[in-house]
């Protein structure tokens, strides 16, 4: 009986997750009068080039803040407890300043008559490479891959180490054969957090890459602005299967009880 | 290891900061310029505090009365949602709901920007009113349903540690189940409702993404104000409200710290008190 509590939850959930989905889905397979058409989604054809940039410049990303968040994951939950909470602290303060201001402070300094052209004397040309939007991802979105990863880390027994070590593990080996492993359901979900973000972005490709090219992103974004509503919906409903499948295979290799969850 | 350690910490966290240091530096420059610093000045903060005063203040108010809706109501719902499902018997159901629940969180806030947009403009056209004339409430409940799920998530592990046999204790004793909710569960579950809250507001101050596809043109939030400036030539005015901000928010992440710890020595003494007198007995 106490069970009613969820009834809220569950009518909120079907009204306001549920029945938008359900909108997508017949945007994408309706015309503007709201005749059944298939048009939408053979035009989805025309942005296969844009898709296939987009998981490029995601997969890029997601592996470079992996490369450089792993470690850094590594190092602090290696630290004392006091310095531990110091600097998940300093790591979430830039997570907490909007996004949109963190991507157009980046534009600032790399800009072509930006800070670092003017402070260097150069003229490095950045803004508008695939470089620049790469590292406008990473940028933005390390903190989500080091924050799951640290949360397994630290809870791993401390004497996981000293056990592996006292059975002939080489320090590098307690890393490779035994903290990796425990840490993997950290590594998924931050990977899954980088990537989602990162292939759906539209401002920091629109910022950084100077309007150079368009992400999957920036072409929903379009659509929506010139009231292109079915295509736009078409783009999405395509988009959301991409990124469910992808969960979908990151999830089978994943213990589901442990997920590490978002700090 | 360790100095490399070191390096490597000071490598990262120097390019982590660098971009927002400089902005705060450029926040103060006295032309507009954000590349040359010409020389102190607080004109920037002028320029948004005396000449675009209402705007600002207005996208501010929004954004907080917004924030503080969305959560209050993401948190009764999530909670409520939490305990109800907790004590469903059946297992697919459980799974059924969690993993509806979970469809914001997973989906890139471009696809639920747009589903929810897609649904707000078809409800408007078939009541045949403006689609500017709900932009709070469509906001209000785009907000609501994609803080729900962290309020979920942080509320049921403290539910489902929770021993019923307390409740049932308090039912013995006369309680009604409403009582026995908030006198004996609500506050043993307290942490997490109170972190589902924080998290539900920190997500709907900050979200962009969602806003920008729901909002119409009468409800404007400071993330949108940010994107509207950002979208003409770089002035530093943008630079002085994105370092007032990141001020306040360091503020209140150094208080709130400050607080934990010594919430947590006042537990240690006490414990080690407890034990004391344990041990004299």
């Amino acid at each position: 009986m106490r069970s009613a509590a969820a009834a809220p939850h569950i009518v909120w959930a079907v009204l306001f997750i549920v029945v938008p989905l359900i909108i997508v889905v017949y945007y994408s397979f309706t015309d503007r009068s709201g005749a059944f058409t298939l048009d939408n989604i053979k035009g989805l054809g025309d942005y296969t080039q844009i898709f296939l940039l987009s998981v490029e410049l995601a997969l890029i990303a997601t592996i470079v803040c992996f490369l450089v968040g792993y470690p850094l994951a590594y190092i602090i939950a290696r630290q004392k407890p006091k310095m531990q909470k110091f600097y998940i602290m300093l790591l979430m303060l830039p997570m907490w300043t909007n996004l949109l201001i963190r991507t157009y402070s980046l534009m600032a300094i790399f800009d072509d008559g930006g800070f670092l052209n003017t402070l260097l004397g150069t003229q490095f040309h950045i803004i508008g490479t695939k470089g620049a939007v790469i590292f406008g991802m990473v940028y933005d979105f390390l903190p989500y891959m080091v924050l799951p990863i640290y949360t397994c880390i630290s809870k791993i027994d401390p004497f996981m180490w000293e056990a592996a070590s006292d059975l002939g593990c080489s320090p590098l080996s307690v890393i490779v054969k035994v903290i990796f492993p425990l840490s993997l359901s950290g590594i998924i979900s931050g990977i899954t957090m980088v990537f989602v973000p990162s292939i759906s972005t539209f401002y920091i490709s629109q910022k950084l890459g100077g309007g150079t090219f368009e992400l999957i992103g920036d072409t929903i974004e379009r659509q929506f602005a010139s009231n292109a509503l079915n295509t736009g919906a078409a783009i999405s409903f395509a988009m959301m299967i991409l990124i469910l499948i992808s969960i979908w295979i990151m999830n089978k290799f994943s213990d589901p009880e442990e997920g590490g969850i978002i700090v | 290891m360790k100095k490399f350690s070191a390096a490597y910490l000071i490598i990262i966290f120097g390019i982590l900061y660098i971009p927002i240091v400089t902005m705060m530096l450029f926040s103060f420059n006295s032309s507009s310029s954000t590349a040359n610093f010409t020389g102190f000045s607080f004109y920037w903060y002028r320029e948004l505090f005396v000449n675009s005063r209402d705007v600002t203040f207005n996208a501010l108010k929004n954004t907080l009365i917004l924030a503080l809706s969305s959560a209050a109501l993401a948190t009764v719902i999530g909670t409520a949602a939490a305990e109800g499902v907790n004590r469903m018997r059946s297992k697919l159901a459980k799974r059924l709901i969690s993993g509806v629940t979970n469809i914001p969180m997973m989906n890139p806030d471009i696809v639920t920007g747009m589903s929810m947009m897609l649904l707000f403009v078809a409800v408007t056209s078939f009541i045949g009113i403006k689609y500017d004339d709900i932009g709070f409430i469509a906001m209000l409940i785009a907000h609501t349903t994609f803080c729900i799920p962290y309020v979920f998530l942080s509320v049921m592990p403290k539910v489902k540690n929770f021993s019923s046999y307390l409740s049932d204790a308090a039912l013995d004793l006369g309680c009604t189940p409403i009582q026995a909710f908030f006198r004996v569960e609500l506050p043993n579950i307290m942490p997490g409702v109170i972190t589902g809250f924080i998290m539900a507001f920190t997500l709907s101050l900050d979200d962009f993404v969602i806003s920008y596809f729901v909002g119409g043109t009468t409800f404007q939030t400071l993330p949108l104000l940010i994107y509207s400036m950002t979208k003409k030539k770089v002035t530093p005015d943008m630079y002085a409200l994105s370092t007032l901000i990141i001020v306040v928010i360091f503020l209140l992440l150094v208080i709130t710290n400050i607080r934990n710890d010594k919430e947590e020595r006042k537990l240690l003494r006490a414990n080690k008190n407890n034990k004391g007198r344990l041990i004299g007995k």
